[in-house]
């Protein structure tokens, strides 16, 4: 997995609450086999007009925010279904970063799968991130996992918390399968008592 | 120590535990379908890992399965065929048990499982799709993952977890005629909202949840995750091990007794401590009805489409639905209903709308489908004669399959098109691009169906 570390990027704001993976990555692209290739679709419904063009009032078809890697928006960011396609599709289009007074459950441990960091910060901050992330292109934040900071354009740092598990796994880019294949043997014999004391669960 | 359900299920599935409270869970089940699913095969495949359990495992095609009459001839969209075709592909390779599209036992991975006794109180179930938590019903830990998970329990039939906090939501009383799971889930999500449950797992307790039948309960646990839950639980009891007894993969004999023995232990200790608490009485609710986009956006039948007052989301989901503040949600009129899903797709389901249907027709403005949940759900209700009730009113009766629900394929509204759905979501374009949702339970729609506009079927 790619690792993260420290990012330095345009941040675009996206100030709506109960943003849903069906707004993220609408149903009709989900008939993929492959993991790549959807971030032309993220958000397409509220991205596209009808006849695919461009919609000039959404924030990364602003001239400032195309190239954002960081995403500031609103409370119960990837509510929904459990798709794995939109943090895929964020990926692919380029979010490395999502910060957001909360997320839906399965989209936040989703995100750290495939790199992306969620933050969760109090209202307030978000408020003042927002203000600047206003600024356009000017709005460049550094996002310190390491040091668990955020810097912001005027130089303004806020500290954020994240799980000490999944922090070291995006700071080393580490597969997690492979972390717990090591652990075979002690699952090996968890379900050996399992077949003991529950034998009804097993049919071979 | 006084333990709630949830603390027991997960306690009695700690593989490893680390000093940061991070745990090794194992996983006794694994259902898959054709849409989360190959992403993790390929990862298989290219990590040149082998697959840990096929046993443990059960495939299922469901999100895009064609749902009309002619199935097995008709033509898919390359795409969804794909799909199709790479599940089936995958199973063979990996020796996965996979019950295809034409067989009698397809059907909605969260029905199937319950049907075929593969779901069972106790385990720990995942699936790559978050109506997973329908399985709750049973006292099983049961929770949607996403592709890089299904592959993390492909490999090791285990996940690394946090554990989450205990919620319990208590329903008291007994329900009034024309009221059912389906309301009360509306009428949860309407009280904490979409987020309500975030990082809880909601134990359903109480006299309104105890008087449900095993259909009911999967109904009010699949809408967890519209309540920001991951999953759902209700304790088993005599009701559960009647449903399971006799189910195909279900435990025989002396192991069906061994078996209840252990369930019977699977209830929250008295005096457990829970970190959220809610208490509805049964009641205060009648049918609920959606007017929104979000879950969440959910009134009484005799509530009225609210206004903005100023708050965005409220006003782009009035834009959206295109609805009038002030207008009564009973004068609504709609085009299109849709009978089915894995929260309402059951045979339950399918007879509380034959018993509104029964000797009435299909309004003339209306498109009115019923999907069978599975094709035993089909087959017990043409047993039934339900069938040709449905039928003879004006319902399109339709094979077995995801549908409308998520509109993966061809099964979809129109944009602006109006539906009455007893689906589990009303969000923007999830039944079609500029599609219209209101949520409703199965008797509620049907009733719509009669009348062509959203009505109160207590009244009809």
């Amino acid at each position: 997995m790619d690792k993260f570390t420290c990012l330095r990027a345009i941040a675009a704001p996206l100030p709506m609450n109960n943003i849903d993976t069906d707004m993220i990555i609408p149903q009709h692209h989900l008939t993929t086999i492959k993991r790549t290739g959807l971030g032309i679709h993220a958000f397409s419904s509220i991205r596209y007009h009808d006849d695919g063009t461009e919609r000039e009032d959404f924030v990364l078809n602003k001239p400032a925010c195309r190239s954002a890697e960081i995403l500031i928006t609103g409370a119960n960011f990837g509510c929904g279904s459990s798709r794995e396609h939109a943090p895929w599709a964020l990926k692919d289009f380029g979010i490395k970063c999502i910060i957001a007074p909360s997320f839906a459950d399965i989209f936040y441990g989703n995100c750290f799968k495939n790199a992306i960091l969620p933050i969760i910060l109090p209202q307030k901050t978000i408020d003042l991130l927002l203000d600047d992330a206003d600024s356009g292109a000017n709005a460049i934040i550094t996002v310190d996992l390491e040091q668990q900071q955020i810097t912001g354009p005027d130089g303004g740092v806020v500290s954020f918390e994240v799980d000490p598990y999944r922090r070291h796994c995006l700071l080393n880019g580490l597969d997690d399968i492979d972390l717990t294949l090591e652990k075979q043997d002690i699952i090996r014999d968890y379900e050996a008592a399992r077949r003991l004391t529950q034998p009804w669960l097993f049919k071979d | 120590m006084r333990t709630t359900l949830y603390d027991k299920l997960w306690h009695s599935h700690i593989v490893e535990q680390q000093s940061d409270g991070t745990c090794l869970i194992y996983i006794d089940r694994h259902i898959i379908h054709e849409v989360t699913s190959p992403q993790a095969f390929e990862g298989l495949r290219l990590a040149g890992r082998a697959l840990a359990h096929a046993g443990s495992m059960l495939a299922v095609p469901d999100h895009n399965v064609p749902t009309g009459a002619d199935r097995a001839t008709a033509v898919n969209a390359a795409d969804s065929q794909l799909q199709l075709d790479t599940l089936a592909e995958n199973c063979q390779a990996f020796g996965v048990d996979y019950i295809p599209m034409l067989d009698p036992r397809q059907g909605i991975v969260h029905i199937v499982g319950p049907e075929q006794g593969f779901t069972l109180p106790g385990m720990t179930i995942v699936c790559g799709d978050s109506h997973t938590s329908t399985h709750g019903a049973f006292g099983a830990l049961a929770f949607g993952i996403g592709t890089s998970e299904v592959e993390h329990v492909m490999a090791t039939r285990t996940l690394v977890l946090k554990r989450q906090k205990n919620m319990r939501i208590e329903v008291s009383g007994a329900l009034g005629a024309g009221v059912t799971a389906k309301d009360i889930a509306l009428a949860v999500i309407g009280k904490i909202g979409t987020a309500g449950g975030s990082g809880h797992v909601i134990e359903f307790t109480g006299s309104a949840v105890r008087a449900l039948t095993m259909e009911g309960r999967m109904t009010l646990c699949n809408m967890s995750i519209e309540a920001g839950a991951r999953s759902g639980l209700i304790a088993p009891d005599q009701v559960t091990f009647d449903y399971v007894m006799g189910r195909p993969q279900s435990p025989k004999g002396a192991a069906f007794e061994q078996a209840v023995a252990y369930w019977k232990t699977l209830i929250s200790d008295e005096g457990a401590h829970y970190d959220k608490e809610i208490f509805l009485k049964a009641e205060d609710i009648i049918p609920q009805v959606t007017w929104g986009t979000s879950p969440e956006h959910v009134l009484p039948i005799t509530g009225v489409v609210p206004a903005a007052d100023g708050d965005a989301r409220i006003a782009r989901a009035l834009d959206y639905i295109g609805l009038t503040p002030g207008t009564k949600l009973q004068d609504i009129a709609i085009d299109r209903v849709f009978i089915g899903s894995c929260t309402n797709g059951r045979i339950e389901d399918i007879r509380a709308a034959v018993a509104v249907v029964r000797g009435r027709k299909v309004n003339k403005n209306v498109v009115a489908w019923v999907v069978p949940g599975s094709g035993l759900v089909k087959l017990q209700a043409e047993e039934e004669g339900l069938d040709q009730i449905l039928i003879r009113a004006g319902f399109d009766w339709r094979e077995p399959g995801c549908s409308m629900c998520l509109a993966m394929n061809a099964d979809k509204l129109e944009p602006g098109e109006r539906c009455a759905a007893t689906s589990n979501r009303n969000f923007e374009g999830r039944q079609g691009k500029g599609g219209r949702t209101h949520l409703m339970s199965p008797a509620m729609a049907a009733a719509a169906a009669i009348t062509g506009h959203i009505t109160d079927v207590r009244e009809l």
